[in-house]
């Protein structure tokens, strides 16, 4: 029997919000959380600004030991942490009991690379032949699962407890993972998410590949422009996003609130073939995902509401609109809404995909679209397809039942989800 | 840091050093406890891991401490015998005497 799956928690750490009310506040505000950075300047970066969550002093406290802060140097474990023990509170669930495990309950939390700063001092330490001072913490800092399993230590979870890795695609494959084994019944509840370092040894190798804007040094929350004629390269970002999954009988026997519900998704590779490579995607190959993922929700295309791109603001994002008009058929008025929220955060990579899910949830809960900021630009190839009504700048009031998210990423992969109001 | 001992210090002093050592490991061990066991329950005779419930793998980390703090090395066959408060206190004793 499959299960319909339901989504009970959120949290979320992002450049322009901390917890859900900031973020929600922020993302129909329009709210940027993209600065200047200094250190990328004194570290001579083409592109100074980023996207990166403030965290109040003492905030941490709340998520981890004095022992666990004392030589904390994984910027991802902090994001994941907040995002992840949110979500599960917001779901009205608590950390088991010192000697309680919930078998029920498992993570997929996924991320890039994880602890760039710990493994830094890491690998200066082991040059100077000083490995014992390495100390306990410096493996399960910076091994790719080091936040799922603070998150599956702190909360007890006794399901499966794992960590995906699909660059920039991250976030919304871990929800569709998640999403697949509450649906099988393997699992009864799901805490999925995914989150991302900040920091030059993050950024570095993006700006090497001057696939940054570097236009934008002195006016930072305007360097972000998806859709935009004038995009000239992403803003590179960071932070986590979290959800808890879970089936739609146990939502109901607990009472749980019930944000929306799964409707289903598709995950696929161009197999860098056909115009893909490893950075660029196979058009053909995410038309099929969309589709596959349209088809997998039982919907027809004229039935979604808002789309959420993957539209990081480079030269792509023309051709991701037409990816999305062939895969679904329809354009002009017909068109859906379609933002992204990376005007507004940068592009978080890894944890992309899955802060932005929250932000379409939030679309589906407050039944608004939120604005593009700096969207008073149009690329022409993209008005061609789509009235420009359908791509408000500003938050618009609509009532949203259905809503599509996707993201893209390097290696040529893709994953779409479909979510709707219950 | 702590100033090593002088050879003309008196047995007095000694036992002073004695006392302020077993404050200070105390100091250092606080950190590791598990959230039922407090400084108040360390003893001399307490059993690091198995009677204070300190996580094996933190036993590497008060060493760096105890090294740090007191200005010396341990050896790693010298951990294995760091069990008790007090078998770490006689290999800082014998350590910092040495210095």
């Amino acid at each position: 029997m499959k299960h319909r799956v339901v989504i009970t928690g959120m949290g979320v750490c992002a450049p322009n919000g901390i917890g859900l009310e900031d973020f929600s506040n922020a993302i129909f505000s329009g709210k940027s959380g993209v600065r200047f950075h200094q250190k990328l300047a004194d570290l001579n970066f083409g592109c100074q600004i980023a996207g990166k969550p403030e965290i109040p002093e003492g905030m941490l406290d709340r998520y981890f030991t004095s022992l666990q802060l004392r030589d904390l140097q994984s910027s991802g474990i902090e994001y994941g942490m907040i995002a992840g023990v949110d979500a599960w509170r917001d779901a009205g669930l608590e950390p088991t009991e010192k000697d309680t495990v919930d078998y029920n309950s498992g993570i997929v939390f996924g991320v890039s690379l994880l602890g760039a700063e710990k493994f830094r001092s890491a690998i200066y330490l082991t040059d100077e032949g000083k490995v014992k001072r390495l100390g306990s913490t410096s493996v399960v800092q910076t091994m790719a699962s080091g936040i799922s399993a603070y998150l599956g230590g702190y909360l007890g979870c006794g399901n499966q407890v794992t960590t995906n890795s699909s660059a920039c695609t991250t976030g919304l494959e871990s929800v569709l993972m998640g999403y697949e084994r509450v649906r099988n019944g393997d699992a009864i509840r799901m805490l999925v998410g995914s989150c991302n370092d900040s920091g030059p040894y993050i950024w570095g190798g993006f700006d090497a590949m001057r696939v940054l804007t570097k236009k934008y040094n002195d006016a930072p929350e305007a360097g972000s422009r998806p859709m935009q004629e004038d995009a000239n390269g992403f803003v590179p970002g960071s932070g986590a996003g979290a959800l808890v999954l879970e089936t739609l009988e146990s939502a109901k026997a607990r009472g749980a609130k019930i944000y929306a519900e799964v409707l289903g998704g598709a995950v696929n590779s161009g197999g860098q073939r056909k115009g893909g490579t490893m950075t660029a995607p196979n058009s053909e190959a995410v038309q099929r995902c969309i589709q596959t993922a349209v088809k997998n929700s039982n919907v027809s295309p004229q039935q979604i509401d808002t789309i959420n791109g993957h539209l990081t603001s480079t030269g792509m994002c023309p051709t991701e609109i037409k990816n999305w008009s062939k895969a679904l058929g329809l354009k002009g008025d017909d068109f859906p809404y379609i933002n992204s929220l990376k005007s507004m955060t940068g592009h978080c990579l890894a944890a992309s995909g899955s802060i932005e899910t929250v932000a379409t949830i939030l679309e589906l809960t407050y039944n608004k679209v939120f604005g593009n900021i700096n969207g008073s630009n149009i690329h022409p190839d993209i008005i061609d397809i789509v009235n420009l009504n359908k791509i408000p700048p500003k938050t618009i009031d609509f009532p949203v039942t259905i809503a599509a998210k996707a993201s893209f990423g390097f290696g040529d992969v893709n994953c779409c989800m479909l979510f709707k109001k219950m | 840091m702590l100033q090593p001992l002088m050879k003309h210090k008196s047995p007095l002093n000694k036992l002073d050093m004695n006392i302020k050592h077993y404050e200070d490991l105390k100091g250092i061990i606080k950190i590791y406890l598990p959230e039922d066991v407090t400084i108040d329950d360390i003893e001399l005779t307490s059993h690091l891991t198995q009677e204070l419930n300190i996580n094996s793998a933190n036993l590497v980390d008060i060493v760096l401490d105890v090294e740090d703090h007191f200005d010396i090395t341990i050896e790693d066959d010298e951990i294995e015998k760091m069990e008790t408060v007090q078998s770490a206190i006689a290999i800082i004793e014998s350590k910092v005497i040495a210095n």
